[in-house]
């Protein structure tokens, strides 16, 4: 790793990219999802989403602040774990949980690791696996919520957990159906997809190779049916977890080759869980166990730098 | 404190030389029996009673012990008290000894106890290991409750079965279950480094022999590798 560090002599163009910058984009991608959550679950959705934003940035401030450390609450990475893992949860999530799953995610998973970009895993989606793991029944649902204006009725988590025929494809593009706050609405996350890719924030290769391995799959285990393969990559929390949470600097390959062989990955184990494990969803198991993977994809698909020599 | 001083050798077990968050021995029975503060201190008291009594036996009969057979010679001595303990604890204790199961007689295998007989007992007079039992003991057991303090009053709400007030209503279950357990564990042995600021013993301060897995080794092959590390 330390054999060959060759710098280029100045002037060196500054980028212009900034991490305040790039979070809010992010944000910015993540508005259209936010307002259609909010549009589709009422009021507490967006009650939901500001407890998880407010939880989240002060927990990083009081951590900061007692730890001694520069304040970096105003990189807004804090704002945007704590929308992500709002969007995350369904409707009627207790309030109290979502201020345990904040401080689980900045503290434990970002803080205790040194903070912004020496996390392991992605804050947002390993404290939704902590809360699905924690908060087992109120996570699992919104079976008792009364039915959100303009959704003809809630059956569960998430299409994917009941037997019923495949859904309308409209429904699942426009949101009309259960989740959570914002995996709902495929429109509005690929608005934000497309937002993201254009101003050069993400590349397409984690979100095209997750999704694309989905279709694949799917269309394999479906037998050949393209419309209920299409029905399953709208489902769940694909979108949201492929375009937003794959995606993160910290935790996913920083090469193209190796963004293709992360997101093949996070699609096979998704499938392989919705398919045959005990679980309707894999999306986020998938994205945590390849973001644990995600060093040794590193190594294997590091650039060879020229001229160093060795075997082609 | 002189290092070798009865205090140090009985101080250094309660937080600088903690079986468990420093030196991390015993981590199977800490993270079966911390679900409950019961649990918790049963287990501490019942391993804390072995331990005493195995280092003062193995103190005894250092002299006698043949070295290439020393293990099976502690796990009997060992055994021997866990089988007392355990027999005791039905007789009075039932309750307890139904919630701890096979992890009493695991008591046997614990590696805190054939650590020290290793470590120390194996090398030190019958008094210095006596109280070297009884400092490494109370930080077992500190360490257990610790630990079932939070996995016990955070995670179900309850201490030592009595529900607290409020806490009953907000608790997170995910504390009392295995991966709860490893995370309490993590951010315990988190909280020790900071407060004795990672002057834990480290490698080098063991001699080969003194290390916790000399029982096993006694090959010298670390030393060579921490050298060019």
């Amino acid at each position: 790793m330390s054999k060959l560090h060759k710098i280029a002599v100045s002037p060196h163009i500054h980028s212009g990219q900034s991490t305040s910058g790039i979070m809010r984009d992010v944000l910015i991608a993540l508005l259209p999802a936010t307002v259609a959550g909010v549009v589709l679950f009422g009021a507490r959705a967006a009650l939901v989403l500001a407890v998880c934003v407010a939880a989240c940035v002060g927990f990083e401030a009081l951590f900061n602040w007692i730890a001694k450390k520069d304040q970096t609450v105003g990189d807004l990475s804090a704002a945007v774990t704590g929308l992500l893992l709002g969007l995350n949860l369904p409707v009627n999530i207790p309030l109290w949980q979502c201020v345990i799953g904040s401080l689980f995610a900045i503290v434990v998973v970002k803080c205790l690791f040194g903070g912004i970009g020496c996390n392991l895993v992605n804050p947002a989606i390993t404290a939704r696996v902590f809360m699905l793991v924690a908060f087992d029944t109120t996570m699992s649902g919104v079976a008792n919520y009364p039915t959100p204006a303009g959704v003809d009725a809630i059956a569960g988590a998430t299409p994917l957990a009941d037997k019923a025929p495949v859904r309308p494809l409209l429904d699942l593009l426009f949101g009309k159906h259960g989740g959570c706050i914002g995996e709902v609405c495929a429109l509005a996350l690929l608005a934000g997809g497309v937002y993201l890719v254009a101003r050069r924030v993400i590349t397409w290769q984690v979100p095209v190779t997750f999704v694309g391995t989905v279709f694949v799959f799917s269309l394999l285990m479906e037998g050949f049916d393209p419309v209920a393969a299409t029905a399953a990559i709208l489902s769940g929390g694909l979108l949201i977890g492929a375009i937003f949470m794959a995606t993160d600097y910290v935790t996913s390959p920083p090469t193209p080759w190796g963004k293709v062989v992360f997101g093949i990955g996070c699609g096979a184990i998704t499938c392989l869980i919705r398919y045959f494990g005990s679980l309707p969803e894999g999306v986020s198991y998938a994205i945590l166990f390849m973001n644990i993977l995600n060093p040794y994809i590193g190594k294997w698909t590091k650039h060879k730098v020229f001229g160093t020599g060795g075997a082609h | 404190m002189n290092q070798n001083s009865n205090a140090a050798t009985l101080w250094r077990g309660i937080l600088k030389e903690n079986p468990v968050l420093v030196l991390i021995l015993g981590t199977c029975p800490t993270l079966a029996t911390t679900k409950t503060v019961d649990g918790a201190f049963g287990m501490g008291i019942a391993a804390m009673v072995v331990l005493i009594c195995s280092n003062v036996f193995i103190s005894l009969l250092r002299r006698f012990i043949p070295e290439t057979v020393r293990i099976p010679c502690y796990i009997v001595i060992i055994a021997g008290f866990v089988t007392i303990v355990k027999l005791f604890m039905q007789a009075y204790l039932p309750d307890l000894h139904k919630e701890l199961g096979v992890f009493l007689d695991l008591i046997t295998v614990n590696c805190i106890i054939l650590g020290r007989a290793e470590m120390f007992a194996s090398k030190n007079p019958v008094v210095k290991s006596a109280l070297d039992g009884v400092g490494m003991g109370i930080g077992f057991t500190l360490a257990l409750l610790a630990m079932s303090l939070v996995r016990e009053v955070l995670g179900a709400g309850t201490f030592a079965g009595n529900p607290v007030p409020f806490l009953q209503d907000y608790h997170v279950k995910f504390l009392q279950e295995a991966p709860g357990g490893l995370l309490v564990y993590g951010l315990l042995i988190a909280l020790v480094y900071v407060i004795t600021k990672g002057r834990a013993p480290g490698k080098k301060s063991f001699d080969c022999a003194g290390c916790p897995n000399a029982a096993t080794c006694h090959t010298g092959s670390c030393q060579e590798k921490g050298a060019d590390a």
